[in-house]
């Protein structure tokens, strides 16, 4: 060993037992804001541990919530690791509008470039992939199969083990705050930056495997909704009388099942480069960094898509619901989204056009992208038609629906914009883009995700939202989010570019600044929506919904009990009819009263959270370099795997008396419900 | 019991099982016979050993030619493991296998020629060193 002093870029010094994990690889050590974090996350998971001791809770989570396979509970998990994970990319976005209103006047704000770019880095990476995609996952688990009349998933154990992959993931996201660093590459972390030459530490060691474990669970959960929706409909729900969230939702799955397995490809490839010495995206001997920009847009365009399409279902769901109409040209709505499905593969390129393809490939894919723009147009006119002479009820649920076909449609039409090749030569990296894609992510996917949250919480939970902490939200977030983007456009108008940490050019700090101020009215409305909740559960009693329909609905998750057994459906219903619900509520018809049979149920397995738990271990070991444990964990995980495969444990029946006991209760809750509203009468 | 209720025959019970194993157990999925495995097997062998004989001996002079002969029997080679080894034809699952496969063709075929077609183009417009080292 010779005792040259090393490069700032050095890799981490590296011992056989703890791999790269050294003093310095502790970041709460030596900086003081990661310092304060880690104080009040050690004592808020102190604080919930002891509660969760205390109040004797972990036994009934392990037993029914974490081991459990049923459909609703895992989708309500899903749907509590995407708020969890969306308030810490949130956190993110709040610190970086700080700091960009701040860095001004030779100040150089209060993030350092290191600290920044993983800011950046993370924000991007946890809301697409540990906030949206849980949302999207976590509502088509709940709602598919109640939407089809069957009583869960095709695979409820896969189920469980694909939550528990995509919470390993996002146990690694969040350890890299505590523990070493995050990626400070952008959020697809595109070669030569995320290459050893120039990113030695950890990472995006950190961004390859949280992804990679995610990435698991994703494919699995696409591969699990495809098989439910195509083998477990209902008898007489033909694909034409499928509803059209389950539509939107089998066109998700199948874009995830054919472009998931591409992004895994790529980051293999990116992690053979770091890992083993290849050249696939170096500089040098004959390695090519375009062509990792290229394969992660191959998966990156449909993933934009596989995001939307879902909340596209619920606002059709939700605009029909609330306008006490059939939804207006089902059949063009169904059509334009397997032509979206189809086009979100032809478009690719459009995310680099300056790269350097040319005019001959940038005009092709500029046209396709256009193109792509008429079925999603054709899609708002039928929400539209659906509205107009409709009784239209502005309840939650439709006020963010209306809310976003007006932010939507704006961010679609910029949208368009930076599809015209030359223009995108001016745009390309400024914050006329990152305006756009928040336009039509936050107006899209997370308006959508609060629609549907409304929408099916007294679903899930058997009591509605309180309406004034609902409208308080509703009313910072829109507002917010358009005095945080507006300046944003102007700028990037103006040539201001992305994940900029200091600014030299004063007469910009007061759009910052305004930007800023969106962001806190974003947070109020994010404050809000958290009182919502809490005060809903507190006075769940008042906001009680005995029917189970409590919007009038029209598909077939409103014709069973709220919340639903875990059967779901004691007898399958028939089908005849679009709108399966509301047909059988015209025709007068209910469920059987008698008759019950025993019902055949997979059996609750911890084998999800154990399988998943070691991958993240594996994970873990492989971006410290503690192979021992690398190793260790794979064997583990292998000998877990198949040890499982010999339990035969994995269904029982609910006897019949249970589910006469049940359903006679249901019985008589909807009797007191019809005199009490004959009383009221 | 209700005279009219949404199953329309009430004591259906079996369909909507949520056990996966109740599902899956069809009768119309094909299932290979000795015969189907042996021409299978017999072709597959066939069609690996050509290419290798033509890589050996150098039968075809152009080095592309060849190449482009063999992935002409990969593909032939993939056609055989699906008909043979998966069983997969028109029919099976209501025509969904035939499906999938035709989607399934429709995206590696985009994803191929379209990152041949964008990087030919990177390749010519963004590194001229390798324009240069071939002269």
């Amino acid at each position: 060993m010779t005792a040259v002093p090393l490069p700032a870029t050095a890799p981490p010094p590296w011992s056989p037992l703890l791999g790269r994990i050294s003093l310095e690889q502790l970041p709460f050590l030596h900086e003081p804001i990661v310092a304060v974090t880690f104080v009040g996350v050690i004592l808020g998971g102190i604080a919930l541990v002891g509660a969760l001791t205390y109040f004797r809770l972990w036994g009934y989570l392990w037993k029914e919530w974490f081991t459990s396979v049923d459909h609703k509970k895992i989708g309500v998990m899903y749907m509590i690791l995407g708020l969890v994970m969306f308030m810490r990319g949130f956190a993110d976005a709040l610190m970086m509008r700080l700091q960009q209103a701040m860095a001004f006047n030779g100040s150089d704000g209060y993030l350092n470039a290191h600290h920044y770019d993983q800011v950046f880095t993370a924000h991007g990476v946890i809301m697409i992939f540990f906030a949206a995609m849980p949302f999207v996952t976590g509502l088509m688990n709940y709602v598919v199969p109640l939407q089809i009349g069957a009583r869960d998933v095709s695979f409820p154990f896969l189920n469980n083990f694909s939550f528990w992959m995509t919470t390993g993931g996002a146990v690694l996201v969040m350890a890299s705050l505590f523990l070493g660093e995050f990626a400070q590459t952008g959020w697809l972390a595109f070669p030569p930056l995320s290459g050893l030459a120039y990113s030695p530490g950890v990472g995006v060691d950190y961004y390859i495997w949280s992804l990679q474990v995610a990435g698991v669970g994703t494919t699995l959960s696409g591969i699990n909704l495809i098989a439910t929706i195509i083998k477990m409909r209902a008898p007489g729900m033909t694909l034409m009388r499928m509803p059209v969230f389950t539509w939107t939702a089998l066109c998700t799955n199948v874009l995830i099942v054919a472009s998931f397995p591409v992004l895994t490809a790529v980051l293999v490839l990116l992690s053979l480069d770091r890992y083993v010495g290849t050249n696939f995206f170096t500089n040098d001997f004959g390695g090519s960094p375009m062509m990792y920009v290229n394969l992660i847009w191959i998966w990156g365009h449909p993933e934009v898509y596989i995001l939307i399409l879902p909340i596209f279902g619920v606002f059709s769901e939700v605009t029909s619901t609330f306008s006490g109409k059939r939804l207006f040209g089902y059949t063009s709505m169904v059509y334009a989204t397997v032509v979206i499905t189809i086009l979100s593969y032809v478009v690719w390129l459009h995310h680099f056009f300056t790269m350097g393809s040319g005019a001959s490939v940038n005009s092709f894919f500029g046209i396709t992208t256009m193109v792509i723009s008429i079925p999603t147009g054709a899609k708002l006119f039928n929400w539209l038609f659906t509205m107009y002479r409709g009784r239209i009820r502005f309840d939650l649920p439709m006020m963010w629906t209306v809310a976003f076909m007006l932010t939507f449609t704006i961010g679609g039409m910029t949208g368009v914009l930076l599809a015209v090749p030359p223009a995108d030569f001016v745009l390309h990296n400024s914050l006329f883009l990152i305006a756009h894609f928040h336009n039509v992510i936050i107006g899209g996917v997370v308006f959508g995700t609060f629609a549907a949250i409304n929408y099916w919480w007294p679903k899930a939970f058997g009591f509605k939202l309180n309406q004034f902490w609902g409208k308080v939200s509703f009313w910072c977030w829109v507002p917010g989010f358009w005095l945080a983007f507006t300046p944003l456009y102007i700028m990037g108008l103006m040539g201001v570019t992305r994940r900029t940490r200091v600014f030299d050019d004063p007469s910009l700090q007061p759009y910052f600044i305004v930007a800023l101020l969106g962001a806190v009215l974003i947070a109020a409305g994010i404050g809000a929506m958290v009182v919502q909740y809490g005060v809903s559960i507190w006075k769940r009693e008042e906001l009680k919904d005995e029917s189970g329909d409590p919007w009038n609905g029209r598909t077939l998750e409103w014709a069973t009990s709220s919340p639903p057994p875990a059967y779901n459906f004691a007898f399958t219903p028939i089908v005849h009819d679009l709108d399966a619900w509301e047909d059988m509520k015209r025709a007068g018809v209910g469920r059987p009263l008698d008759g019950y049979r025993p019902i055949h149920m997979p059996s609750n397995t911890g084998a999800g959270v154990i399988l998943a738990g070691i991958s993240t271990a594996l994970g873990f070991a492989l971006i410290w370099h503690i192979w021992w444990m690398a190793g260790a964990s794979f064997v583990a995980l292998l000998v877990s795997a198949i040890a499982h495969t010999f339990n035969y444990k994995r269904d029982y029946h609910i006897p019949a008396e249970d589910v006469a006991a049940v359903e006679a209760q249901r019985t008589a809750q909807l009797e007191r419900l019809a005199q009490n509203q004959g009383a009221a009468a | 019991m209700s005279a009219k209720n949404y199953t329309d025959l009430a004591h259906r019970h079996a369909h909507g099982d949520a056990n996966p194993h109740a599902i899956g157990h069809h009768h119309d999925e094909p299932h290979g016979s000795l015969r189907e495995y042996v021409i299978g097997f017999v072709l597959s062998v066939v069609l690996t050993a050509i290419p290798f004989w033509l890589v050996m001996s150098g039968a075809i002079a152009d080095k592309n030619t060849t190449a482009i002969v063999i992935a002409a029997f990969a593909v032939v080679q993939v056609v055989v493991h699906m008909i043979y080894f998966l069983h997969m034809n028109g029919k099976a699952e209501g025509g969904w296998n035939m499906l999938a496969l035709i989607f399934t063709a429709v995206v590696v075929l985009i994803v191929i020629s379209g990152s041949m077609w964008v990087m030919y183009h990177m390749n010519h417009n963004m590194m001229p060193m390798h324009a240069e080292q071939m002269d």
